[in-house]
């Protein structure tokens, strides 16, 4: 997801300042990566970025976890670079995710193509780009590759796991599939599984890129890219995350001062906004990864057809569950899905829906509420774990 | 719900006293309307409960998170449908039975869903009240019913003989009756001198 209005706020300080992505690479020959499909995939590598420092005991570490065309860098500043992470004013010292008392980390997810293992990756048996030999994953997979990476950093109990949109479906599967190894999870503008409608978006964006006919198969590494199918895709992807209000606010029925070229050249603001999102987006993300990771949210069901409140029987992890209420791509009541469920479980869980007129963009955009509710959630889980 | 009486001593709200008298240690307590929580961390403080609120402010519910409690954004109008038969041990409506929409709906569902139900009420024929009406001919704004008539949460206002016959006339047991004046317990004609009334409700006759 993008950051349409993340200069809202700047932070009280310089934050942390300059940081690099590493990464780890696990799942080798003779032991590959085993998926949810039943395939296997290896060497499997995933990039990471760390920020804070991890107590000798390994028990203040917070996992975040990226939205759907995110990447690990979610703080901080590469060298060279004008912006820092997507998430930099929620991450850092007297931030949200305090990196004076919290070691934090942000894997990329595996499908992905920032510097972790996905389609845009050479196979090892072929010597050439995976394209669609690449396996189909699930956010179960993502969620399996990140344990390995913890385990590589010598994580066995997470304090936290934090993301929004399908960061929060890793957070809830890391609840799921790991309850004892979670202390707490905040779950933001996300669902239990993917509806028709969030299906219906995705499969635009897929039918997009492979109508383009740059996309060959998904065989187009090293020729022409299919950009503008990318770039359509990207542009349905970003009319979803704001919203009726948001767009009226900062577009409104401006045109553009440019003159025209030909009759059906963008002439409003927000037609020029939305190509010059979709056209940027080609340098940064790889058009099968993007088939490939809507595929993986629209066949999350985290509970795959059993009573989600089930799985949440006997669950000891903490959960904060934030909604926004212009969000129609994740609207409210898909959270209160997840809350009923914790209702039921008996878990202990608070949900808290916050007021916005950003859309879904809200959990990029809305940070002083989010900063509040969430330095004192995890402050209490701390709290809680020290008296245990 | 926002907006509830503010009578303090030194050991905090008598309504609140009055309640944990009420409840046995290390029981589970759904508190519907539980504002800034105070009274769902006092009982988790000194009675060990395990405890759930259901509140529709959302300042309210930030305050519950600084607090470290379970809480629920939501309008208990809309029902408890989540919760099975007599999953708490208390169900509590302090200060938020006379706010909802729907009294009989939410009662109704709050003595399923709790063994027991805690009722906390402002007793709108408090003497003052009744002066301020007869006297000065004005909607009451007293200690205990604190808010101007455009801008008050309460949208019943009913008295504490009220309530009696409302549990009457829905064979609505009350096991226990509490009734305080500003600081004290208030023995004798209550519905003329307390200010707030706390009831201890179980199913049946």
């Amino acid at each position: 997801m993008n950051l349409t209005a993340r200069k809202v706020k700047a932070g009280q300080n310089e934050g942390i300042g300059p940081v690099k992505t590493q990464s780890f690479t696990f799942g080798h020959f003779p032991a590959p990566f085993i998926l949810e499909s039943g395939e296997s995939i290896g060497p499997v590598t995933l990039a990471y970025e760390t920020y804070g420092r991890l107590d000798a005991d390994a028990s203040n570490a917070i996992l975040i976890l990226h939205a759907l065309t995110g990447d690990a860098h979610a703080a901080g500043y590469h060298e060279g670079d004008v912006n820092p992470g997507w998430w930099d004013d929620m991450i850092g010292p007297g931030r949200a995710f305090d990196t004076d008392r919290y070691f934090v980390v942000c894997s990329n997810v595996l499908g992905g193509c920032r510097g972790s293992t996905g389609p845009s990756s050479e196979n090892p048996l072929t010597g050439r780009p995976y394209g669609l030999e690449f396996p189909v994953v699930t956010i179960r997979d993502m969620v399996s590759a990140q344990r390995r990476l913890l385990d590589h950093l010598g994580i066995d109990m997470l304090l936290a796991v934090a993301g929004g949109s399908m960061g929060g479906m890793q957070a809830l599967q890391w609840v799921v599939s790991y309850p004892e190894k979670v202390a707490s999870a905040i779950l933001i503008a996300t669902t239990a599984e993917h509806t028709p409608q969030q299906i219906a978006f995705n499969e635009v964006g897929r039918q997009a890129i492979m109508a383009d006919p740059n996309w060959n198969n998904g065989d187009y590494y090293g020729l022409g890219l299919p950009d503008k199918g990318l770039s359509v895709a990207r542009m349905v992807g970003h009319i979803t995350y704001m919203s009726d209000d948001s767009m009226n606010e900062k577009f409104g029925r401006r045109v553009k001062d440019t003159k025209q070229q030909f009759k059906f050249s963008p002439e409003f603001e927000v037609e020029g906004y939305l190509h010059y999102r979709g056209y940027n987006f080609i340098n940064r993300f790889d058009p099968n990864s993007y088939l490939y990771i809507t595929k993986a949210v629209d066949s999350f069901a985290v509970a795959n057809g059993k009573p989600l409140h089930k799985l949440l029987e006997g669950v000891g992890t903490k959960l904060l569950i934030i909604a926004f209420s212009s969000d129609w791509l994740y609207p409210p009541y898909q959270a209160q899905q997840i809350v009923k469920a914790c209702k039921m479980a008996g878990a202990d869980a608070t949900y808290c829906e916050l007021r916005s007129n950003y859309g879904h963009d809200a959990f990029l955009v809305e940070l002083d509420e989010q900063t509040y509710l969430y330095t004192h959630f995890l402050k209490k889980v701390c709290d809680g774990r020290r008296a245990a | 719900m926002a907006g509830v009486p503010h009578e303090m001593n030194g050991n905090g709200r008598i309504d609140h006293r009055l309640i944990l008298e009420m409840i046995e240690p290390g029981s589970t307590v759904l508190d519907l309307g539980c504002g800034t929580g105070e009274l769902l961390s006092l009982l988790i403080r000194r009675r060990g409960v395990k405890g759930q609120g259901i509140e529709i402010d959302n300042h309210a519910i930030f305050e519950c998170v600084v607090k470290g409690l379970s809480v629920f954004h939501d309008d208990i109008d809309r029902g408890l449908a989540e919760y099975g038969n007599r999953s708490f041990d208390y169900v509590i409506l302090n200060q938020s039975f006379q706010q909802v929409k729907n009294p009989d709906i939410v009662l109704r569902e709050a003595l399923r869903v709790g063994v027991r139900v805690i009722v906390g009420i402002p007793n709108f024929a408090h003497i003052v009240s009744r002066f301020q009406i007869f006297f000065r001919g004005r909607a009451p704004v007293t200690p205990a019913l604190p808010h101007e008539w455009y801008d008050t949460p309460n949208l019943h206002f009913l008295s504490i003989d009220d309530f009696l016959r409302y549990c009457r006339e829905r064979g609505i047991r009350i096991e226990k009756a509490f009734y305080a004046g500003a600081k004290h317990p208030v023995a004798l004609f209550p519905n003329l001198l307390a200010r707030t009334a706390v009831f201890l409700l179980g199913k049946g006759k």
